[in-house]
């Protein structure tokens, strides 16, 4: 096989072990996403994409930040294909590539995650939902539910930040995420 | 003295291109024992072949070597040349010129240089070669045919019509096959059993076949043409020869609730029982270990706890102390149409196979399978034709058919298409919607494998006329809410989810297998793949052939197949058992191997290594029968000639005619001496 | 940090909490605390553990999503434990598919040590909250019988929920069937409560969309609690923080007006009240979706089988004497009085 054009699908096969050319369109998959009724590409239509190496609309597809990888694609998946797999791979690509369409809040939400396990070590969820907020602007977001769940001992003020956080810088840099 | 000719093909380009085949000709010209050489541009057309008869009369030539193309291909066609020119056939040989060199070396000196080396070591063993006569062995001239549907039936009625005798072996209690279970066939909608029938009868009534049902093959000993084949017969607990079929013995049969396996479970059977009423023979058989006194004997009670039906039955054909019986039968070729069974979808699977989890594993009321549709609108099932769903008996108003559950599907285990799943589903869909006018039907598919005479024409009608709803996507989850069957399926046309809210499921289930078609074809003594299926010879050019010379296969236990071309396939085995019953004596290659008893040890190694159980023991005995010792003895009749015993002797004592180990080292030692 | 690898592995089991379950679901936590000691079960909160990245790891950098998990494996064996047990679904998910990972690929096994700063050898297995309390469901068993009181949970029916990432890929589903699983189911009968039939058992909740997309986890969830309630339940048990929160803090959203909500507990809850902990203790008055009510209702029904039982008793008590007196004034059959 020469290597002058690494087409997606060669890519997300060597990077995730997914083989899209095993999928035939049954749609199986589409069929019991749970967030098909909320998405214009569906997993089956993600594959086709990746098939067809049309890189670019894959990559910049806003509604591969929608899959929850709860899975039941991959595992219902007649040929073993792992359409979970290869939207984690489309996601992470778009990413290295700078042309993901992340929709806003899904964006904020992993940055404000990721920057808690990052500076802290663990996540502090007051500071994760006013991170978000902060990144989102969607700063009404659950407002009515704080009161309660600080009533119930469920958020505290105060992070705790672990004492191997130079072990995270290190993992982060590792693994040189740009996100 | 040797005096070979040899014979180097043009093969039009594909040798003379690469090699230079006047050159080789020429180069042997010299080589001792060669008295004639030349070469031609298709040696394997007619006046090629002339050119060897030719040859052979005019230079008194004592053995031929044709460097051309394998001999799998010409070898035969050589040989006969030279048996019309009075040289016995097997003195010629071929040297493989094409297969081994031109078609696989560019470099013309060095293809050239190795086509003269190879045709050498031919030429040397020629030298060696010795006449030798076919070995010929006696045919019994009588079939075995195993599995009566329509494929076993077919079959035996061709070999029978044809004059010889069959013996038909069924293991249900009535012949008919799933054919008989089918309420219409496609593409016609003929009523199945109205055409069934006449055939089943006829194969009943026919002088030529012996029929034996509730039966089973126990073994199956020797060869082509001289099969000995076991039968069982299972204990009916009816006698077949006073019993008239009257039936008043299933009417008062007290153990009415038994699930009928001919219903498919839709309906229930008594304990001595017809399985359904066209059945042939029309003989009941009691399940024992459902009978009311059977089960009685088994707990170890002193008085016999029923006994009904053999009061009610006028003729005393019933003997509660009847046991299996054995039948030893001659033959000389054996046809397997065993037919197939359908995958289930439940927990519980034969290695290598998963079921469908997410379609509730069989447990969800109204998800039934083709089988069971069928007798639901059968005229004769247990609805009486009526679409009644299991669960209710309602009238279902929406039925969605799922296409491909199994098939082409890898992860369950199964990759293959089951072939007839699209055109019964399509017939399923019709049929439900002659029967319910106001009702829906929804099919969920992949693709439409419609290929016979008629068939997408057919599959066509249910879409354009009946109006079936057909949905390009495959079904996700099956599951019951309340009253109704939920499916989420897809449609990859339209790109929408779409859920159905059915009254009924009729799963499109795969085809596979009998469940014991491993364990028939290790009896038989046939190869089958990793599902069960039986082996055909040459996927392309044998396809009723098996590997095993005198077995034959037909209909579904191959492949899955439709009911025309499994009855085709059922006279194209009979047109070979009939081509192999045509000749007085059977006529084998002698490239067989032979033991040397001066030499034999009696170690018996070459027997076990035998793949075809060609080798026996056999005793030598002095004058006055004492036994002294023992040796091998190879079949002639079995030994296919692999060698492997030749491989394995200890005192090189068995050598394989055409491959002796004289021939093999001349060969050897034709590339060492000759540049 | 005690970097000594001993030949047999310590005895107990690692706890690795994760984030949820210092957080928004302590009470996962403090009923784990609550029972272990009870079941015998020696379980250890790895020092300092850092996060696991849950899902925001791995879909944006899949080293990042097996390195974090790594790092909490890698301290577990340097405690010397063989065995973690991580209840939260997520961590538990991330944990093992890294430990499966790591253990297909040795080129990534040989890179671990190096991206994380630490000696690694992959030698920890990774257990959830289920699998532990499966394999103690006899001890589950026989310390509810040994209460002394009576079981609250008797005849209660109950919808186990597992959601995703406790049975999908089928790598990490630890022999579970995904399309059927039981794990919960056993541990519901082992403490005497009755496990529905129904329908939505591994249908996804949303996940982590709670916060970015609530309109997409307020539809599934309606689907899984209308499903449970219509096959009877009257609570859902889970196993997971986020089916948690999702199911209690939002499905206000879901429930149409006049309708009882359903009130969502965790595995480790169940047991506890089947051990006759008190409901402070394990956190049942943390939920949004308040317990307090079914809680009452069990305990009517607990106290009202007692009586039930009581009443039986003292009945089949006054048949048996009065027999006996019978027995005693009647005549002996041959002898003169």
């Amino acid at each position: 096989m020469n290597g002058t054009s690494r087409t997606l699908a060669s890519e997300i096969a060597a990077s995730a072990g997914a083989n899209a050319a095993a999928c035939y369109q049954c749609g199986k998959c589409s069929a019991g996403c749970p967030m098909a009724a909320d998405s214009d590409l569906r997993p089956h239509n993600l594959m086709r994409l990746v098939m067809q190496n049309r890189r670019a609309e894959a990559l910049s597809d806003p509604t591969i930040w929608y899959c929850l990888t709860c899975e039941t694609c991959s595992e219902r998946c007649p040929n073993g294909c792992d359409p979970a797999r290869v939207i984690d791979a489309l996601r992470e690509m778009s990413l290295a590539a700078g042309i993901s369409q992340t929709p806003k809040n899904i964006k904020a939400f992993h940055r404000a995650f990721l920057e808690q396990v990052r500076t802290n070590g663990r996540v502090h969820e007051m500071g994760l939902v006013m991170e978000y907020k902060l990144r989102s602007g969607d700063l009404m977001k659950d407002a009515t539910n704080a009161a309660p769940m600080f009533s119930r001992g469920k958020l505290s003020l105060r992070a705790h930040r672990i004492k191997g956080i130079d072990e995270m810088k290190r993992i982060f840099e590792a693994c040189g995420t740009g996100s | 003295m040797s005096r070979v000719g040899v014979f180097v093909c043009h093969c039009g380009e594909n040798i003379a291109r690469t090699v230079d085949v006047a050159k080789v000709a020429e180069a042997l010209k010299d080589h001792p024992g060669v008295a004639f050489t030349t070469d031609y541009k298709y040696m394997c057309s007619d006046p090629g072949q002339a050119l060897v008869r030719k040859a052979i009369e005019e230079h008194n030539l004592t053995g031929v070597v044709v460097a051309a193309c394998s001999p799998h291909m010409h070898e035969k066609t050589f040989r006969n040349a030279s048996d019309k020119a009075g040289l016995n056939k097997y003195m010629c040989e071929m040297a493989n010129i094409r297969e081994h060199c031109s078609w696989i070396h560019e470099n013309r000196d060095e293809a050239t240089a190795k086509a003269m080396d190879i045709t050498r070591t031919i030429i040397e063993k020629v030298k060696h070669n010795k006449p030798l006569d076919p070995i010929r062995i006696p045919i019994t001239k009588k079939a075995l045919v195993i599995g009566a549907g329509i494929a076993g039936i077919q079959a035996a009625l061709d070999i029978a019509d044809g004059g010889h005798k069959v013996i038909l072996i069924e293991k249900e209690a009535s012949i008919g096959g799933h054919m008989s279970q089918l309420s219409e066939t496609f593409p016609t909608l003929d009523c199945s059993q109205c055409i069934l029938t006449p055939r089943m009868v006829e194969a009943y009534q026919h002088p030529n076949i012996e029929l034996h049902t509730w039966s089973e093959v126990e073994s199956i000993d020797g060869y082509i043409g001289n099969f000995t084949a076991k039968i069982r017969k299972k204990a009916r607990t009816v006698d077949e020869d006073l019993c008239n079929g009257c039936g008043d013995c299933l009417a008062v049969c007290p153990a009415k609730r038994i699930s009928s396996e001919f219903e498919v479970g839709l309906g229930n059977r008594t304990a001595i029982y017809v399985p359904f009423p066209q059945a042939v023979p029309n003989i009941p058989v009691l399940d024992r270990p459902n009978c009311t006194l059977f089960k009685g004997r088994a707990k170890g009670l002193a008085k016999d706890a029923c006994g009904k039906c053999k009061e009610a039955c006028l003729k005393g054909a019933i003997d509660f102390d009847a046991e299996d019986t054995f039948v030893e039968e001659q033959v000389g070729a054996v046809v397997v149409a065993t037919g197939f069974q359908l995958y289930s979808i439940g927990r519980e699977q034969p290695q290598g196979l998963k079921g469908y989890g997410e379609y509730g594993y069989g447990e969800v009321p109204d998800v039934i399978d083709g089988l069971q549709f069928e007798r639901l609108a059968s005229a004769s099932g247990p609805t009486a034709g009526a679409i009644r769903r299991p669960s209710d008996g309602k009238e279902p108003k929406t039925v969605v058919f799922v296409h491909c559950v199994g098939s082409r599907d890898p992860e369950k285990g199964i990759k293959y298409c089951s072939k007839i799943c699209c055109m019964y589903s399509a017939k399923h869909a019709m049929l439900y919607k002659h029967k319910v006018h106001d009702g829906r039907a929804v099919a969920f598919y992949m693709d439409i494998r419609a290929a016979g005479k008629g068939y997408d024409e057919f599959s066509r009608r249910a879409i354009e006329e009946d109006h079936a709803e057909y949905i390009r996507g495959r079904v996700s989850r099956i599951f019951r809410e309340g009253d109704v069957v939920k499916v989420w399926g897809f449609d990859t046309l339209s790109g929408e989810q779409v859920v159905i809210d059915a009254d009924m499921v009729v799963l499109a289930t795969a085809v596979r297998p009998q469940p014991d078609a491993k364990k028939l074809a290790q009896v038989i003594g046939c190869s089958f793949d990793e599902h069960g299926f039986i082996n055909e010879a040459h996927p392309k050019l044998r396809p009723v052939e098996t590997n095993t010379a005198g077995v034959f296969v037909a209909g579904a236990c191959q492949a899955p197949r439709d009911i025309p071309d499994s009855v085709a396939m059922a006279s194209a085995a009979a047109a070979k058992v009939m081509g192999l019953f045509s000749a007085e004596e059977l006529e084998r290659d002698p490239a067989v191997a032979i033991v040397n008893e001066a030499t034999c040890i009696g170690c018996m190694n070459c027997a076990r290594a035998c793949p075809y159980n060609a080798i026996e023991q056999r005793e030598i005995c002095t004058v006055d029968g004492h036994v002294c010792g023992h040796t091998a003895w190879v079949n002639p009749g079995v030994c296919q000639g692999c060698g492997t015993c030749q491989a394995v002797c200890l005192s090189k004592s068995v050598e394989l005619q055409t491959f002796t180990d004289e021939q093999v080292y001349s060969e050897i030692n034709a590339l060492c001496l000759w540049e | 940090m005690n970097a000594q690898y001993t030949a047999t592995p310590r005895e107990g089991i690692a706890y690795y909490p994760g984030c949820s379950l210092h957080g928004t679901s302590r009470e996962f936590d403090e009923s784990l605390r609550a029972i272990a000691p009870v079941l015998g079960l020696r379980i250890k909160e790895i020092d300092d553990w850092s996060c696991c990245g849950a899902s925001s790891g791995h879909m944006t950098d899949h080293l990042l999503g097996v390195a974090l998990p790594a790092r909490n494996l890698a301290l577990a064996e340097a405690e010397g434990f063989d065995r973690v047990v991580a209840p939260c679904a997520a961590c538990y998910n991330r944990l093992a598919i890294s430990q499966h990972e790591i253990a297909a690929d040795p080129g990534l096994a040989e890179r671990m040590p190096d991206i994380l700063g630490r000696p690694f050898r992959n030698s920890v297995e990774v257990v959830n909250a289920n699998q532990l309390l499966r394999d103690a469901a006899d001890a589950i068993k026989e310390k509810t019988a040994a209460t002394g009181k009576p079981n609250p949970l008797v005849g209660v029916k109950l919808a186990a929920y597992y959601g995703c990432l406790l049975v999908r890929p089928a790598a990490v589903a630890a022999g579970e069937d995904s399309e059927n699983p039981s794990s919960i189911d056993d541990v519901i009968r082992a403490c005497g409560a009755e496990a529905v039939d129904w329908n939505m058992k591994v249908e996804c909740c949303g996940a982590s969309l709670s916060f970015s997309r609530t309109a997409s986890v307020v539809r599934l969830g309606r689907a899984i609690v209308s499903d449970a309630r219509a096959h009877g339940a009257e609570a859902i048990v889970v196993a997971c923080p986020l089916c948690h929160s999702n199911l209690d803090l939002r499905q206000k959203a879901m429930t149409a007006r006049g309708q009882e909500p359903l009130p969502v507990i965790f595995i480790t809850q169940l047991v506890g009240l089947a051990l006759g902990l008190p409901a402070g203790q394990l956190g049942l008055d943390r939920h949004f979706v308040p317990t307090a009510p079914l809680l009452a209702r069990l305990s009517e029904r607990a106290l009202a089988r007692e009586a039930d039982e009581a009443r039986k008793k003292a009945e089949a008590a006054a048949k048996a004497a009065a027999r006996a007196e019978k027995v005693a004034a009647a005549p002996r059959g041959g002898e003169p009085e």
